[in-house]
């Protein structure tokens, strides 16, 4: 069943064109790929002379809730269920998969999917499915909740 | 200049993950959850995305050289292989079970959220221990599959 009170299409629909057009920015002007695992993993593995736009991409991201809070609206605080421990293992499994993957959300999904790359889209299902599995057996296996 | 649109390009893409609820755990897992209470949000986010970035890889594919002046970074890896479903496969796990991928975690981080610090100090331990494994396996897999681990340009 959709759930109707959560679902927000027109917000979700208009970020996604802000990232789209920060997508479509990056490579453009810079020919570069916005995926953000591949940036970050790049700063781990410096090449020469790319490091500062890497930076500077994820100062980028680490800025903008200051800037949305100072001038939009604070946003309505996010629900985060994961613990501690769950959140340790969660990130070591997105780092290292990411990479070894070649991409994430926003390099497979986002720019490889525009890119119309089967890869992507072969690599895009995989985790789309993995997520689908996981909370499945987390929410409804696991906790027993309501299904 | 590079570092310029690139910070610009970072702010933006960070207000968009904002504007989309996507950096809300629960709005992620909501829409993992389809055989629960299903939120299509994420698909919207990604429609909305990919709309502007079909027409933006169109002209992107023609060009040698990116407006700024520099090289065009575009992927060369083709094939779909065993390192591309074993990462995503590991990747898809990690994020239905945090409801986070690098990109709104990088985000939440920025935002102060307790969770998304620990979740990013995992992410890129993560990602130094892949690091540490390609460059020890890297002669051998390089002999295998010359192309594909070579250029750190070559993501996604």
């Amino acid at each position: 069943m959709i759930d109707w009170t959560h679902f927000t299409p027109w917000s979700s629909a208009a970020g996604g064109i802000m990232i789209g057009a920060a997508a479509a920015m990056l490579v453009l002007l810079n020919g570069r790929i916005a995926g953000v695992a591949g940036i970050i993993g790049g700063v781990l593995r410096p090449a020469g002379g790319d490091l500062a736009w890497r930076l500077a991409f994820i100062i980028g991201l680490l800025v903008a809730p200051v800037v949305y809070v100072a001038f939009v609206a604070d946003p309505a605080p996010p629900t985060i269920e994961a613990s501690y421990p769950v959140l340790l293992a969660a990130g070591l499994l997105v780092g290292a998969g990411t990479r070894y993957g070649s991409g994430c959300t926003s390099g497979h999904g986002v720019c490889g999917l525009s890119r119309l790359s089967p890869r992507s889209l072969a690599a895009t299902l995989t985790f789309m499915a993995a997520g689908f599995v996981t909370v499945f057996v987390v929410r409804h296996l696991l906790a027993g909740g309501p299904a | 200049m590079s570092a310029v649109s690139a910070f610009a390009v970072g702010l933006l893409f960070g207000l968009g993950l904002i504007v989309s609820g996507m950096t809300d755990p629960s709005k992620i897992i909501g829409f993992l959850d389809v055989t629960g209470d299903w939120d299509p949000s994420l698909a919207f986010v990604m429609g909305g995305a990919v709309l502007v970035g079909l027409v933006a890889f169109r002209i992107a594919r023609r060009r040698t050289k990116a407006f700024l002046g520099g090289a065009m970074h575009l992927p060369t890896a083709r094939q779909i292989d065993r390192p591309l479903i074993v990462g995503g496969l590991a990747f898809g796990v990690g994020w239905g079970l945090a409801g986070y991928c690098p990109g709104p975690a990088v985000v939440a981080l920025g935002a102060g959220q307790d969770k998304a610090v620990v979740f990013v100090i995992a992410m890129i331990a993560g990602m130094a221990l892949y690091e540490a494994a390609d460059r020890h396996f890297h002669a051998r897999r390089r002999r295998r599959t010359p192309r594909e681990f070579s250029d750190v340009a070559g993501d996604a």
